[in-house]
């Protein structure tokens, strides 16, 4: 029996450092190369000797393919590929190929300009690693060889999210990468069609949660916001450069215009400026509404929101403050928020998910007192609010793209194993189809019962269909008789006849002849007759001939009739069929 | 398999595939060269225009009242073929339209609306967008022109018959249609569906379309249509120059049954290179003594390289102060939409995004306000506007849109030129009724499709089994008839279609796709036949649905009573009983002997006859005949017949 397997290297019963391997027709793929943000050691990026001990990976993996930029799908991007080794295809969307350089630039500045580590990947190792991707666009079938196939959906999370179809021969997998099943300011839904895959890996971030509408929750962060400002308190949002940043900003920007605000919002340098460029540029994957309109205004040109510098921070008045990165672990917004946290009318605001290990994680938790660097702790006074806008799909969305795609089987990743338990069963009771959750290094199998792709000679097919009427009924299911050629990697299906031609041979015919005796006082003509006419009445819609010879044919069955040497009321019926007649004459006829 | 050609046109096709059960429209090109017989609509008031004469028959009784008007007005009711659509085909039957470029979209709205058409239209992002912003341009010359009576005397077949000129023999004028609306071009797009280059799109089931890069304008596509067993290619508009769009596709035309080529280059003989040097040049010679060049053109394709070649040649050529003018009502969203479609570019372009830069230099010529762009030469353009000065502006034929006024304009003055760069048109039609002229007309035709020498090396390539193509293409150009090389010859030669053609294309499906339920198939015993060849006898249930189709194991019946075994009398008809299969080999004495020997038959007396042997089994009274292509057992008891049954299949292969 065919199977699927599917082992997590990362992101099994957690969130971050997605890394999983599928194997599936002989083929092995790799999902995601991601690190971790809540470690620092060697548990930050994937254990890629799982794959192999010493021989290389681009022996033992066919493709790895990236969901999306964010990190802890594609950190350990340039570790994997330029220092254990790996030369073989990478795939990622345009935007993904844009940014994702930009970001890990960015991890490796912060790791060794700021952290001071050695043996980490350099710039010159991004550049290298980024020349072996190859640019997916959505709904190209992309043939890896010639017979894996990928396809990549549209999947909303952030510019260039893509989920992606893996299929080989009739065997199929879907990983969804990071996905929204609602639109937002600036993004679009996620989207698949029905491929019915054997395996849908799913993300479940948001796994036992349902989140209330979106409005509600933008009202909610404005009205904190500008309460904030109103009391003359300063705002700080860690945000990551691309992503919630750009739709926080579009609603911002309208407020602020809306309410005729005055209060300065700044967004951390650099990266941002860029990244609104990036979002000019790849328009096609922002929403609907965005799209339409951009000739006449583009949304990511932002009218309010001014450059940040470091001094700003210390400027007395509110201001709201965009600042990288967004689980508070570094950085600019770190930097900030030790500035600001001794004031209780200054506010935080985490518009994401943080992983365990980070500040943004402790203080989310209620943590008021902080152990920095050294020995000194930093005591919080201000406020901490969080306001999930990051963009994943929560409970119903997962249900509702398992109805959009129908797979035979569920196996979830990226999210924690309590919450996971909980929509596993969920699942399993909503659409009874089995559901996995396999921890990090545990491999699920999945059996697969893939159909055989047959040639079937379109005469044989013909004759069939035209023996079931014009129109098929479900009631009186069509039966077939051919055989099948299996000649080296091809099947084909042909009537017994064409066989026979095709395969040079000949027809040995297999005859078998008996004599039955009756007593008929007639003639041996009249005998045959009465044969004949009783044959006729009874078998009805067979064709039966009485030949001028002296013999009564019904379909291959011969009979002839000739009296008894001693008694000529004793007639001898000489009956003569072949193998293949499926017609019992012979009995009917005594 | 059938092609209908309704268009006679190589560049603007139209033509219809019914394959498999499907109609399948390819392209549907607007064919505006009709235009050229009028004139032109001016946007402003023309006193040399309005003073034209009207047409007057030879012997003065006819005098076409309104003329003017008529002509003009004529302007708005432009050629369509589609009647012949209508007398070979219902349109409503067609399934869906495949669009390779959004120059071959322009009569969508003619086929999709009012016409009972149910079906999809299939393009991908650029070609859509574009197409539309194309169109809309269109509707908007149209409708922005002072709206006169319609004049439809002249289409009377009497007086078309007198008329002067190429008006005479227009064929069809009486379905020669008007211009669409704004509305019925955004119905016909709601109905297309996006797609990505080497996206499958399933049609029915039973047919697959894939859009290939084309490499001749942004989002410009060939098609391959294919089953499991045949491969139709189409291939429009292709390039294999290096401009801004993505790299043609070649290699997934592989292996094509048949090959529809289209949309060749119109000016085999211009080096699209070299004209674009002769542009430059003629366009500073021209701005140095202190002229105006206008540059009639389409507002989205080569208009992108032109602007790129000049971004690069405008300080060489000390022309940093000479402003460059856009006219188009969509010459904003045209260089907006250029610059958002990075997959759909070539790799060059591609890296620019990554920086993340702008695609096409034009955004700097807008930024640093050397370009500028304007819906029409009303409102801000009139007074901004310095001269010497470029424009460039539509529409080519010269006939309608701003470029009229420029014509008015600049006609009169030896200092300006006119550099044609657009193939479609030729040059000296389109300049008739500005005559006499004293500006300068220089004719640099920029069309970067394929050549001859270029196709004849991609078809070697690609070695499709049929092509099908044009009439045009297989013959020398008219005018330079000794030029062998101008036309396609290949082995076997082309299948050549002109307007009106319903081709038989040489095709035999022999096979179609079948899957077989892995119940089925874990139930089949093969056998092999020969080594390497194996073969199974197969019965099963047939299901079709949604033209796939699928074997399942028949249900075994229900288990019967165990006292009637074998002699129950079968009273189902027997269709419901697996047939025998059909036997195959021969069987071998000796073994056969030895066979029955160990079956307790010993008593045989074998005599040989002309075909084989006549087996006697004496204490049993039956014979067995044994043949090379057959065996006869006359038996009268039951049993023993089974057994000896038995015996001889051992010997024989079933299929």
């Amino acid at each position: 029996m065919p199977e699927i397997k599917v082992t997590p290297l990362g992101a099994g019963q957690d969130v971050g450092r997605s890394c999983i391997l599928v194997s599936i027709g002989g083929k092995n793929i790799m999902l995601d190369c991601g690190m971790h943000m809540g470690y620092n050691d060697d548990r930050r990026f994937p254990d890629f000797s799982y794959i192999t001990q010493n021989g290389r990976l681009t022996d033992f993996l066919d493709c790895l393919i990236i969901s999306h930029f964010h990190l802890d799908h594609c950190g350990a991007l340039p570790y994997m590929s330029e220092m254990v080794g790996y030369d073989g295809p990478i795939y990622m969307t345009h935007p993904t190929k844009a940014i994702c350089p930009i970001l890990l630039e960015d991890f490796r500045k912060i790791t060794v300009d700021k952290k001071g580590e050695t043996n980490f990947f350099t710039s010159q190792m991004i550049k290298d690693c980024m020349k072996k991707v190859i640019p997916l666009n959505l709904h190209q079938t992309v043939q890896v060889d010639d017979e894996l196939e990928i396809k990549a959906y549209y999947a909303g999370h952030v510019l260039g999210a893509a989920m992606v179809h893996i299929k080989v021969g009739s065997e199929s997998v879907v990983y969804t990468g990071d996905y929204n099943m609602t639109p937002d300011r600036h993004l679009g839904a996620a989207w698949i069609d029905k491929c019915r895959p054997d395996i849908l890996i799913s993300e479940s971030t948001y796994a036992t949660t349902i989140r209330d509408s979106k409005r509600c929750r933008e009202r909610d962060f404005l009205k904190k916001v500008h309460e904030s400002i109103e009391r003359g308190g300063k705002v700080l949002i860690p945000v990551f450069a691309l992503g919630r940043a750009q739709e926080l900003c579009i609603l911002l920007e309208t407020f602020w215009e809306r309410m005729n605000l005055k209060a300065p919002i700044y967004f951390s340098t650099g990266l941002t400026e860029k990244a609104n460029h990036y979002y000019k540029l790849f328009i096609t994957w922002t929403n609907q509404k965005i799209r339409k309109t951009f000739v006449q205004r583009n949304m990511f040109e932002f009218k309010h929101i001014k450059a940040f510098d470091r001094s700003y921070a210390d400027n007395p008045g509110p201001m709201v403050v965009f600042a990288t990165p967004g689980m508070l672990h570094a950085g600019q917004s770190l930097q900030i928020f030790k500035k600001w946290a001794g004031n209780e009318k200054n506010m935080v605001i985490m518009p994401g998910y943080c992983v365990q290990g980070t500040i943004g994680h402790k203080i989310l938790n209620g943590q008021r007192k902080l152990e920095m660097e050294g020995r000194a702790t930093l005591d919080v006074k201000l406020q901490v609010e969080y306001m999930s806008f990051s963009a994943h799909a929560d409970a119903k969305g997962i249900m509702q793209l398992i109805r959009m795609a129908e797979p035979r089987n569920m196996l979830l990743v990226h999210g924690e194993a309590v919450k996971m338990e909980f929509l596993k069963g969920k699942i399993e009771q909503e659409f009874s189809i089995d559901c996995y959750m396999p921890a990090n290094g545990e491999t699920t199998t999945v059996t697969t019962n893939p159909s055989v792709p047959v040639d079937i000679s379109l005469n044989l097919l013909k004759r069939e269909m035209a023996l079931g009427g014009p129109l098929p009924d479900p009631k009186k299911p069509r039966t077939m008789h051919g055989t099948l050629i299996m000649k080296e990697n091809s099947l084909k299906l042909v009537s017994s006849e064409q066989a026979l031609k095709e395969l040079g041979l000949n027809e040995h015919q297999l005859r078998f002849t008996c004599h039955v005796q009756l007593q008929d006082p007639h003639s041996d003509a009249d005998t045959l007759h009465r044969i004949y006419t009783h044959l006729k009445s009874v078998l009805k819609g067979y064709t039966i001939q009485h030949l001028p010879d002296g013999t009564v044919i019904v379909e291959s069955i011969v009979i002839k009739v000739s009296s008894s040497a001693e008694d000529s009321n004793t007639k001898v019926l000489l009956l003569s069929w072949s193998y293949q007649e499926v017609l019992n004459i012979l009995k009917r006829s005594k | 398999m059938k092609l209908y050609c309704l268009s006679g046109h190589p560049t603007l096709p139209c033509n219809v595939l019914k394959f498999k059960s499907t109609t399948i429209m390819l392209d549907c090109g607007l064919d505006t060269t009709s235009v050229l017989n009028f004139l032109p609509l001016p946007l402003v008031h023309s006193p040399r225009l309005s003073k034209l004469p009207g047409w007057v028959s030879k012997d003065g009784t006819i005098n076409l009242e309104k003329a003017r008007e008529a002509v003009c007005n004529v302007l708005r009711l432009l050629g369509v073929y589609f009647n012949l659509l209508q007398e070979l085909l219902d349109l409503s039957t067609i399934d869906v339209i495949l669009i390779s470029n959004y120059h071959c979209m322009m009569a969508l709205p003619y086929i999709t609306e009012h016409t009972g058409f149910t079906g999809t239209v299939y393009a991908t992002e650029p070609t859509l967008q574009i197409g539309r912003l194309l169109m809309e341009e269109l509707v908007n010359f149209m409708e922005r022109v002072p709206k006169a009576q319609s004049a439809t005397s002249w289409k009377n077949k009497e007086i078309q018959r007198m008329l002067p000129g190429p008006l005479k023999d227009a064929v069809d004028v009486w379905m020669w249609k008007r211009c669409y609306s704004m509305q019925e071009v955004n119905s016909a797009l709601s109905k297309v569906q996006l797609v990505g280059y080497s996206q499958k799109v399933e049609l029915f089931g039973a047919v697959q379309v894939s859009p290939l890069s084309s490499g001749y304008s942004l989002g410009s596509s060939n098609w391959i249509i294919q089953s499991h067993h045949e491969k139709v290619s189409y291939v429009s508009g292709s390039s294999l120059l290096t401009t801004h769009p993505q790299p043609m596709d070649q290699s997934s035309l592989k292996n094509s049954d048949v090959l529809i080529l289209t949309g060749l280059t119109q000016m085999p003989t211009a080096n699209p290179d070299g004209m674009l040097g002769e542009f430059c040049s003629n366009l500073a010679m021209t701005i140095r003594a202190g002229g105006n060049v206008l540059v009639p053109c389409y507002s989205s394709g080569v208009i992108y390289d032109l602007l790129e070649c000049l971004y690069q040649f405008i300080e060489s050529a000390n022309l940093g102060t000479t402003p460059f003018y856009f006219i188009s009502p969509i010459a904003n969203s045209s260089l907006e939409f250029s610059q958002i479609f990075a997959e759909w570019l070539c790799h060059n372009k591609q890296t620019k995004v990554y920086l993340p830069e702008p695609p096409f230099p034009h955004a700097e010529l807008i930024q640093t306000n050397k370009l500028k762009h304007y819906p029409s030469i009303h409102g801000d353009f009139s007074s901004e506007f310095r001269q010497p000065c470029v424009v460039f502006t539509g529409h080519p034929s010269l006939r309608f849109g701003d470029v009229v006024h420029f014509m008015e304009l600049w006609g009169k003055s030896s200092l300006n030129t006119i550099i044609f760069t657009e193939p479609d048109f030729s040059y000296l039609d389109a300049l008739a009724p500005y005559q006499p002229l004293a500006m300068k007309c220089v004719y640099c035709p920029i069309d970067t499709r394929l050549n001859f020498h270029q196709v004849s090396k991609l078809l070697k390539e690609v070695q499709p089994l049929h092509v099908v193509c044009p009439e045009q293409y297989t013959q020398p150009p008219l005018t330079q008839s000794h030029r062998s090389d101008l036309m396609l010859e290949l082995q076997p030669p082309p299948m050549p279609y002109r307007r009106c053609s319903v081709l038989n294309l040489p095709f035999r499906r022999r096979y179609e796709r079948i899957y077989i339920l892995p119940e089925l198939a874990n139930s089949l015993v093969p056998s092999e036949i020969k080594p390497g060849v194996s073969v199974a006898t197969v019965s099963a249930l047939l299901h079709s649905k949604d033209n796939k189709h699928t074997l399942q194991s028949v249900p075994k019946p229900p288990p019967m009573p165990p006292s009637k075994k074998r002699k129950r009398v079968i009273e189902e008809p027997p269709v419901a009983l697996a047939p025998k299969p059909m036997l195959s080999g021969a069987v071998a004495l000796e073994a056969f002997l030895a066979t029955l020997q160990k079956h307790g038959i010993t008593e045989v007396k074998v005599e040989e006859t002309a075909d084989g042997h006549i087996l006697h089994l004496q204490a049993e009274d039956t014979l067995i005949q044994l043949e090379e292509d057959g065996t006869h057992i006359v038996c009268d008891s039951e049993p023993l017949r089974t057994t000896l049954r038995d015996l001889v299949l051992r010997f024989l292969q079933k299929l």
